[in-house]
């Protein structure tokens, strides 16, 4: 393919410290996929204890007095470094809407405020920064509730500002008014409900030291209008007051020491990285110990990027979906390393029979992920790259050919496989025709089903932070809200929404977003007008009784022209890549529409409720038969 | 197995709800819960009753700590403690057998707080057992209401379940926040070697 060697306007600068900041109408670029700038670890601004220095230094202070709610809000945003803000006005935030009218911040409206949550969620996933929303009362905050859910359930921190009827009317059932706190309370980390505008200060604070820190997650604050519209009148404390809130960040000296003793004494060490190692910009730390003690190592959905799968120890994703030779790898482990990852139904399957032979080490902020699932022997509770580092301190070079030698030979027999036959596309081949177009060098975002096993079995991930996929809640509609909130936290990066036709129909109207803003958000649509993991679970257990998963869909390239986005449709096999290249080439926002195979599985698969080596491996063509593991590593013992 | 759990938390509103939120999310089961002031005017303690096994109370204790509204959660389980609950009973005296009711409730050092034409009102505290023994024993005379508080416990000698001084500074993130970059005071029972359950829940020290 032919890029334009022109650098792109807006790039990120190679500190990686701060992005360029958006302006409301940039100017299209040519992206350079060989040369996209590698992330450097987002260094957190923390204190020796770990917890982070808030944009201003907290303390009684006059900064504030005369200012209403509305414009602390604005003021503090700006010094905790905001500058990109989602939502969407309404009744009670029109005192924040005013003070946002001159404020020197990036503000994108969206079509939908669960949009406003997703985009400031893939925000954050693809910066390391919280994702910042406002959105109005009732059906406004009650919209994000999906979106809170699944930050919550990835662990993402994101802060949503909600408005909130006047204080007196609070539980009148007055307009627009719904017991926001209450709603959301089992989906963040905390929910607050502001009374006093000058409690406020501290709020703020709060909800980023919450937010950011430990085992990140979503915040709410519930704003009511008239609070926004008081003002401070004397000096206020705005120093964070959380006498529970304990998060750990070393890990104990002892238990990462037993941990490289551990490591040091296995034979058949399995490193398993979740999105925590992501969260805590551990990869450097995660590559260190795989290259120090020669680990193989298989990432989760949410873990992909944070170890390079060109590697030859790169086992790729494990689980339900997995590769086979990640699946065996686990069964086979002695040992197996869980970094921020938290031993998820998807990735285990029978709990009872998960990695039978193995040791756990487990290293995660949550003192709660410990054991919950699967008998952790060595907790390492803490923040993942600091964890790593002691453990790596005592970590002896290990050569582990035989080991090694065996997931070589794994790989080798078991790799993804499809058969490419047929009058349609298959869906596996659009996903290798982007990987090779980008070289998977993009951000990536997905929705959920097929597509998005799709997307992690075929891109070859190499770097951090590109995968943005709703793991835990699994949304569909996660995929172009995300993207354009990856877009406009990494401008002049190539981000691309790898979407299912069913999942993109539920948060399309962000194409409007998407057009107002001019972002070159890239959409790739693997249509097969099914609900396709939901058809593929009817083949196989439900006896192929398709009970309302096929779909009618519109014409995504003509409703993309609609919305002002250039819209490509393929529905020929032999086309896809030269549409693929068509849509990466594109200068500004494009969406493909690729008609596919709708009788395609995913596989391999674990059934539920089988162990992770029982996989089914539909009708794939394999050089070898499923693997008498026991005799096979017999040798090795 | 039946756990007695105390939980200290913020005085705040939400955050009963938010740990009833989280049991009931979670599948765990309460046999009763206790909310009540303590003598810090900004913390709540709340005794929750469990019965779990041991993995279980582990992820019950575990997942309490992790609300951030929740300030320290300690199970009774390898410590000495005196529980108490509380019952008001309204005992039907129709019979004329008010007499045999006020010798039973002298009898587990109880008192008659109110006395009608046909009832009596017993007051009677102390651990579980004993008050379901007193309600089994004058059940047949008909109760015609019946009150009871759920348990509060305490643990017995000098350890307590509240927040030290060092802590407040120490532990989470507070207003005395200067006092985190000093060492934080050891106590005697920090110098043994940290048990699992520590080296998981508590903060480095």
């Amino acid at each position: 393919m032919t890029v334009s060697p022109t650098p792109s306007i807006g790039a990120r600068d190679d500190t990686g410290q701060g992005n360029s900041p958006v302006t409301k109408t940039p100017a299209y670029t040519a992206f350079r996929t060989d040369q996209v700038a590698d992330l450097q670890v987002i260094e957190k601004r923390l204190d020796a204890n770990g917890l982070p220095i808030l944009g201003h230094p907290p303390g009684l202070s006059t900064r504030l007095v005369g200012k209403t709610g509305a414009q602390v809000l604005i003021q503090m945003l700006a010094e905790h470094g905001v500058t990109d803000i989602f939502g969407y006005p309404g009744g009670v935030v029109l005192p924040i809407f005013d003070a946002l009218y001159d404020a020197d911040v990036n503000f994108y409206l969206v079509r939908h405020e669960q949009g406003a949550g997703h985009m400031a969620d893939g925000y954050a996933r693809a910066t390391g920064k919280p994702g910042i929303v406002i959105v109005t009362s009732g059906p406004g905050a009650t919209n994000t509730v999906t979106a809170l859910g699944t930050a919550y359930m990835d662990s993402i921190p994101m802060i949503v500002f909600s408005g909130q009827v006047r204080t007196y009317a609070i539980g009148n059932d007055a307009f627009q008014e719904a017991d926001v706190t209450g709603i959301v309370r089992p989906v963040t980390k905390r929910a607050y409900l502001v009374k006093n505008v000058r409690d406020l200060p501290r709020v703020i604070n709060e909800a980023f030291v919450i937010a950011t820190t430990g085992r990140p997650g979503p915040v709410l604050v519930d704003l009511p209008v008239d609070v926004a519209t008081a003002r401070i009148d004397e000096a206020v404390d705005d120093t964070p007051c959380l006498p529970g809130y304990k998060p750990r960040v070393l890990g104990h000296s002892k238990m990462t020491r037993s941990a490289a003793d551990m490591i040091n004494a296995s034979k058949r060490p399995v490193l398993y990285v979740g999105g925590g190692a992501v969260l805590a910009n551990a990869w450097k730390e995660v590559r260190e110990l795989a290259d120090k003690s020669n680990i193989p190592c298989t990432t989760t959905l949410l873990g992909v990027g944070a170890f390079d799968e060109n590697d030859p120890r790169s086992l790729h994703m494990l689980g339900m979906h997995g590769s086979a030779y990640a699946n065996y790898a686990v069964q086979e482990a002695d040992c197996l390393i869980a970094v921020g990852a938290r031993f998820d139904d998807r990735v285990t399957g029978n709990l009872k029979m998960f990695a039978p032979k193995a040791k756990v080490i487990h290293i995660d902020i949550d003192p709660s992920s410990i054991s919950k699932n699967v008998k952790v022997d060595i907790p390492v509770v803490g923040d993942a790259r600091l964890c790593l580092r002691d453990i790596i301190q005592h970590i002896q070079y290990v050569e582990r050919s035989e080991w090694l030698g065996q997931v070589a030979k794994w790989k080798k027999h078991y790799p993804f496989t499809y058969r490419n036959d047929g009058p349609l596309a298959k869906p596996q081949s659009i996903i290798e025709a982007i990987n090779k177009v980008t070289q998977g060098k993009a951000v990536f975002s997905t929705g959920v089903g097929q597509h998005q096993m799709w997307a992690a079995q075929y891109i070859r991930w190499s770097q951090p932070r590109s995968m943005i996929s709703s793991g835990g809640l699994g949304t569909m509609g996660f995929g172009l809200p995300s993207a354009i909130g990856a877009q406009v936290g990494r401008p002049g990066e190539l981000v691309i929404d790898i979407d299912g036709d069913s999942s993109f129909v539920m948060c399309p109207q962000e194409l409007a977003t998407v057009a107002q803003y001019k972002l070159p958000v890239k959409i790739a649509i693997l249509n097969n007008h099914f609900q396709g993991m939901v058809r593929q679970w009817q083949q196989l257990f439900y006896q192929s009784r398709f009970s309302h998963t096929e779909m009618v869909n519109p014409d995504f390239a003509k409703m993309a022209e609609a919305y002002g986005v250039k819209g490509i449709r393929c529905t020929k096999k032999e086309d896809v890549h030269k549409a693929v290249e068509e849509l990466i080439q594109h200068p500004g926002p494009c969406l493909l529409d690729c008609f596919c195979e709708a009788n395609e599985n995913v596989f391999p698969m674990v059934p539920s409720g089988k162990a992770l080596h029982e996989m089914n491996f539909g009708e794939a063509a394999h050089a070898a038969p499923p693997p008498n593991t026991a005799r096979e590593l017999g040798t090795l013992a | 197995m039946r756990h007695v759990i105390s939980a200290l938390v913020m005085n705040e509103p939400g955050v009963l709800a938010h740990v009833a939120g989280m049991f009931s999310a979670r599948g765990f089961n309460i046999d009763s819960l206790v909310v009540g002031r303590t003598e810090d005017p900004s913390l709540s303690r709340m005794t929750i009753v469990v019965n779990a096994d041991e993995r279980i109370l582990e992820q019950v204790r575990k997942q309490l700590a992790k609300i951030v509204t929740v300030v320290k959660v300690r199970d009774y389980k390898d410590l000495p403690f005196v529980e108490r609950d509380m019952a008001l009973i309204k005992v039907s005296t129709t019979l004329g057998k008010r007499g045999e009711i006020v010798e039973l409730t002298q009898l587990f050092r109880g008192n008659i707080v109110d006395v009608g034409p046909s009832t009596v009102m017993v007051q009677l505290s102390g651990e579980e057992e004993k008050i379901d023994a007193f309600i089994e024993l004058v059940r047949p005379y008909g109760i015609k209401e019946l009150a009871r508080t759920g348990v509060i416990a305490m643990p017995r000698g000098s350890s307590t379940v509240s927040v030290p001084e060092e802590e407040v500074g120490g532990g989470g993130v507070g207003p005395k926040r200067e006092r985190i970059a000093k060492p934080p005071a050891r106590t005697e029972n920090e110098r043994r070697e940290p048990t699992q359950e520590e080296l998981e829940s508590t903060p480095p020290g």
